[in-house]
């Protein structure tokens, strides 16, 4: 019970935060409800930035992925993207935020019909990030609902769970836009990047340390291959590394970059990032993976014990049989079982509310995808222009609720795991959109048709994975399943955790193309190239690729 | 070109080579299948090999930022005020 009233507790806090900031806006326009009119400070720009980076996805998917498949987690997402994120933010985030300061941009769309003289393209290019964005407020809704059923020790179900998030959010989004948005993060990211520390500490001090706990799993022959990567292939391993190139191309990201007062907050952003990206991942990778000792959590025993009737029984097992096994040892909730089981109970609660602070930045999304709405089709198409712009904002407002009413409905439904649902859609798309923003800032030559190629591309890819994996069920653990095969190679395979192309991601071929594509369509439509007073306008020294 | 113009032209693809060299060491393969020496007792190598890289892509980014800074840009967009008449509509 107290733990529940804590993480409710910690809830109306944030929803007070959302509610603060649209008092203290100076106007009600739409520049600084979507932006908060470009004025972010370079703390709150960095705390914020990563906060928005730092969802569901990276505390409860990274514990729960390495809980299944060890160490392997840190290499494949986080130190990777803790070089390849700053990297985008230096060389493309920059170029965004001078493009956007300059010519009053407020989303990438915008820019992207600007810097290629097209209209409806650009259309075809929101319909699809808006799509493909979908699944990350999802992955939010079903983190809220996991650790709040988890914290309350099931008082709260899972559907109530993420509707109080899914409401939450929605409230300081919907009152406080963008600067409700930012500070909310950074309440949060100081919260958990707190209490984390804590946790690692009181965790480790129940388990009788952790020295004794890595001993113990390398004694087990099941639990010793989780201190290595042995499960992993290297080609599977280096295909992870084209998933970061997708956090720039994420609206909410790039969107993100306009808001800062100066370039010059940009700067402690990159250098710092990846000591954040340090601070949160490291330890939730290694509490995953040593909670596969932990068998005195009656929920973690559960868990294990799941999993080796799966890895044991699987491929004689019904697919419902299979399914609901799969369930039962997901590892989502991994971080909260191993408090429950370790931490005192007001210390649980306490570190329960952290949790809930890095699973509910699905604000920043919302916030995005109305911005976007507002911008690239209600204002796009004349609506500003004809209901005037306080409209535009309550546009934006009801697109916030419907938006997270929808997502709420997925997350009811949805059966992936937190992190396979991650990577398969949102990540892997975006990441295949990346070539449009480093063509628009970068290349001269490129085209509204090299564009509107890469666009259709990403969306055909994903609908094809997305297509597989409904039609082709989830094989047993360590059984792969070939799709398509040429000879006696497997070119395409459906395995337990997802699709593979080659024992590769599809964001591999799905990104390469991408860029091959927009390359050669723009080449062969170099008679569509805008004009001279355009490109002046992004390259006025002339310089591109 | 004076040496100074030299040095700035260079200085990009000196951070283009050293940004490859990172991203290649990404790829580990030399700490695969091993758990040990286990780092202050109970990090595996292969973990703590990841997390040293995290803190040295912290010092390679602070390190090539000079280079890759948009200057030019942080001039231009002083001088011009944002305004929402200058986004495109239809």
């Amino acid at each position: 019970m107290i733990p529940t009233a804590v993480v409710f507790g910690y809830l109306a806090v944030v929803l007070a935060i959302g509610l603060l900031a649209r008092r203290s806006a100076r106007q009600q326009d739409a520049e600084d409800y979507f932006l908060a009119g470009r004025s972010l400070g370079p703390v709150v720009f960095l705390l914020s930035l990563f906060g928005t980076n730092m969802t569901a996805f990276s505390i409860l998917g990274a514990s729960g992925h390495a809980f299944a498949n060890g160490i392997v987690t840190y290499g494949l997402m986080a130190s990777s993207s803790a070089f390849v994120i700053p990297l985008t933010i230096l060389v493309i985030g920059t170029r965004l935020w001078a493009l956007g300061k300059r010519h009053g941009f407020m989303t990438p769309v915008q820019m992207f019909r600007d810097r290629w003289e097209c209209g409806h393209i650009g259309t075809c290019i929101f319909v699809v990030q808006a799509v493909l964005l979908v699944p990350y407020i999802v992955i939010a809704v079903m983190g809220g609902g996991t650790t709040l059923e988890a914290v309350s020790g099931g008082l709260v179900p899972f559907w109530l769970g993420g509707a109080v998030v899914s409401l939450v959010v929605m409230g300081y989004v919907f009152f406080g836009g963008m600067r409700g948005t930012a500070w909310v993060n950074t309440f949060q990211t100081v919260l958990f990047l707190t209490f984390g520390a804590i946790a690692v500490s009181v965790i480790s001090a129940g388990m009788g340390g952790f020295t004794h706990a890595v001993q113990v799993m390398l004694q087990s022959p099941s639990t010793a291959p989780l201190l290595t990567r042995e499960r992993v292939s290297p080609l599977y391993f280096f295909s992870y590394t084209f998933i970061p190139l997708s956090s720039i191309a994420f609206p909410h990201i790039a969107i993100f970059c306009f808001t800062a007062r100066r370039l010059e907050h940009f700067r402690k952003t990159v250098i710092l990032y990846p000591i954040c990206m340090l601070a949160v991942w490291l330890p939730s990778v290694f509490l995953g993976v040593v909670a596969n000792v932990a068998t005195d959590v009656p929920a973690i025993a559960t868990k294990i014990e799941a999993r080796a009737t799966l890895a044991t029984a699987g491929p004689t097992l019904q697919i419902e049989e299979r399914d609901r096994l799969r369930s039962q040892a997901s590892g989502d909730d991994v971080i909260v079982r191993l408090l429950e089981g370790y931490a005192p109970l007001w210390l649980a609660s306490l570190l329960g509310a952290s949790v809930m602070a890095a699973v509910m930045a699905s604000d920043s999304q919302i916030l995005a995808l109305s911005t976007m709405f507002t911008e690239d089709v209600f204002a796009f198409y004349g609506g500003t222009r004809r209901f005037g712009a306080s409209v535009q904002v309550q546009t934006g407002r009801i697109f916030v609720i419907v938006l997270t009413v929808v997502a709420y409905l997925i997350a009811l439904g949805a059966p992936q795991s937190i992190f396979d649902l991650a990577t398969q859609y949102a990540f892997a798309g975006y990441s295949a959109l990346a070539p449009l923003l480093v063509a628009a800032i970068f290349w001269k030559g490129s085209t509204k048709w090299g564009a509107f190629a890469t666009t259709l591309w990403t969306a055909l890819a994903v609908l094809a994975v997305a297509l597989i994996q409904a039609v082709v069920p989830a094989p047993p653990p360590g059984v792969a399943v070939p799709i398509v095969s040429i000879g006696s190679v497997d070119v395409v395979t459906r395995a337990a955790s997802g699709t593979t192309v080659l024992g590769m991601l599809p964001v591999v071929p799905m990104t390469i193309v991408s860029a091959l594509l927009m390359v050669a369509v723009s080449r062969l439509t170099s008679a569509s190239c805008p004009g001279r007073a355009t490109l002046a306008k992004y390259f006025p020294g002339g310089q591109s690729f | 070109m004076s040496r100074a113009e030299h040095l700035a032209r260079r200085a990009p693809v000196g951070s283009i080579l050293i940004g490859v060299v990172v991203y290649a060491l990404h790829q580990d393969f030399w700490f695969w299948r091993g758990a040990h020496p286990l780092v202050f007792g109970f990090l595996p190598i292969g973990l703590f090999y990841h997390a040293a890289y995290t803190v040295a892509s912290s010092i390679v980014l602070w390190a090539v930022l000079p280079s890759l800074w948009p200057k030019q840009d942080e001039s231009e967009a002083d001088v011009a005020a944002p305004s929402r008449d200058r986004a495109p509509s239809r």
